[in-house]
């Protein structure tokens, strides 16, 4: 029986006490990540909900952003929530022309898709694999995935569009659980974090 | 959270949780000041979480004098054509009109502002009736309180905008954490009568008391024209800073700007924000607040 290993929050920008929170709630214990170097002493790695241009803009800056590719490309759990989705695709349309991404699902995630912050709104999501009923889907001037490889696995929609998608050990949502009472879907990463520590040890 | 209403069957916008959630997406950010879309994308290169829309900075406000008011909607729809950030923009005290019309233009945040002049000096507007967040100024909790009542999803601490000068920021955001202090030690008899001093709703100050922090995202703003002082801000308790005239009253608003945007991620790291403050050019001048006429201090404003 292994103990949950440590979840880190990337710390760059945004709601990062929320998924801390949330996290705790889970049951996995959580720190905040702002050093390529605090990246070895996790297990997996929430990227919070923010401004994506800002975290992707501080990630260059102090050279997190190719030890975070690294470890997306090592398999390494990894769950992004809005800002966080964008981090995690492959693609991107209708960022900034300098505005990176980890990648880490083969998708084409379109920024601020749901529209400005008075379109901004709340709704009830099926989440495939999640029991017990729907989500509470809180979405925030929200992206949408507008396509998914093969390999990627959409795991909802809301009026068409694909809001959450897995792929591997690499999990998005377009809306925020960390902003609800809600945490069955970090609870569901938490299991995939256990998971991989578990198949770590084995292999 | 202590009031966590169940997500509805059928979208619902302007939400409670929507409101203030956009500002949680906001921490550990930057607000800038911009009055061009120029000056926008700056920001935004600089990597702002927002800009501030509006036609003067406060330091233009303080030098030309008269009545200051809610910008051309030409000017807020240029700036939010030019970036993809958010963009917020100030409406006066009271002035719901000037606020329907910003809601109208799709800006994301309005801010009602103690640095244009009031509208209305007994009634703020009432916050609840608008899709679009609102953030207000407060240089105490009561005040704090009375705003978030009204329906503001957000709080800055006011200070004292267009002086460059970090004294009042200080001020207010110590008075707030201070205050917030005093209630976490407070037990339930106690709190009837702290909200009768604080001049706030009883089930709020309750709140505060239990969560020990507002329940809205606190940013610190009014002076901020360093790296060094968006960190000192945020040492204090500040989740995020405004940037008003600091940086396009300073030499390389550019390089300002983006070493704000690193000391304010990286707050609590000396060698960071020795990094970033490195050659940065001419400040903005700045005014001692003590020799401020009492007329001329924006944060008495509001009530």
């Amino acid at each position: 029986m292994s103990t949950t290993p440590t979840i880190g929050v990337l710390a760059l920008q945004g709601d990062v006490r929320e998924h801390l929170g949330a996290l705790a709630d889970a049951g996995a214990p959580a720190r905040p990540v702002r050093r390529p170097e605090e990246l070895a002493e996790i297990g997996g790695l929430v990227i919070p909900g923010g401004e994506s241009t800002t975290m992707s803009k501080l990630a260059v800056s102090f050279g997190m952003l190719e030890p975070l590719r690294a470890f997306v490309r090592a398999g390494r759990p990894v769950y992004g929530t809005c800002a966080g989705m964008i981090m995690v695709a492959d693609k991107l349309l209708d960022g900034r022309d300098d505005q990176e991404t980890l990648g880490g699902i083969d998708m084409i995630v379109r920024r601020n898709a749901f529209g400005r912050q008075n379109e901004s709104f709340e709704a009830a999501i099926e989440v495939a694999g999640i029991g017990g009923g729907p989500v509470e889907g809180v979405f925030i001037r929200a992206p949408w995935v507008e396509s998914v490889g093969a390999s990627a696995e959409v795991l909802a929609t809301y009026g068409g569009h694909t809001v959450a998608v897995r792929q591997g050990n690499v999990l998005a949502t377009s809306f925020h659980p960390e902003l609800t009472g809600d945490h069955r879907i970090h609870a569901l990463f938490v299991e995939m974090v256990r998971a991989a520590a578990a198949a770590g040890e084995r292999a | 959270m202590s009031s966590t209403p169940t997500t509805p069957q059928t979208p619902e916008t302007g939400t409670a949780r929507v409101k203030r959630g956009m500002a949680e997406q906001l921490k550990g950010g930057v607000i800038m000041d911009v009055v061009t879309p120029e000056e926008a994308k700056i920001a935004e290169d600089a990597g702002a979480v927002a800009v501030m829309a509006l036609e003067r900075v406060p330091a233009d406000i303080r030098k030309d004098g008269g009545v200051a008011r809610m910008s051309d909607p030409d000017m807020i729809e240029g700036i939010i054509n030019a970036v993809s950030i958010p963009v917020m923009a100030k409406s006066r005290i009271g002035h719901f009109v000037e606020a329907q019309v910003l809601q109208s233009l799709g800006v994301d945040y309005i801010d009602e502002s103690e640095v244009l002049t009031p509208a209305d000096e007994v009634n703020h507007s009432d916050k609840w009736a608008f899709t679009t967040p609102f953030v207000c100024g407060a240089t105490n909790l009561g005040e704090a309180l009375r705003r978030i009542a009204e329906g503001a999803a957000m709080i800055r601490s006011k200070g004292e905008a267009g002086t460059g000068n970090v004294v009042e920021a200080v001020r207010h955001l110590r008075q707030i954490k201070g205050e917030i202090a005093k209630l976490r030690g407070c037990d339930n008899n106690e709190l009837f009568a702290a909200a009768k001093e604080l001049r706030a709703p009883y089930e709020l100050v309750k709140e505060v008391a239990e969560l020990g922090k507002l329940p809205v995202v606190l940013f610190s703003a009014g002076g901020v024209a360093t790296p060094a002082d968006a960190a000192l801000m945020r040492q204090l308790g500040a989740e995020g800073v405004f940037v008003g005239s600091g940086i396009f009253k300073s030499g390389d608003p550019a390089k300002r700007a983006a070493a704000i945007v690193k000391a304010t991620t990286f707050y609590d790291d000396p060698k960071v924000i020795a990094d970033v403050s490195r050659n940065l050019g001419e400040a903005m001048v700045g005014i001692n607040c003590d020799t401020l006429p009492e007329t001329e201090r924006y944060a008495n404003r509001g009530w």
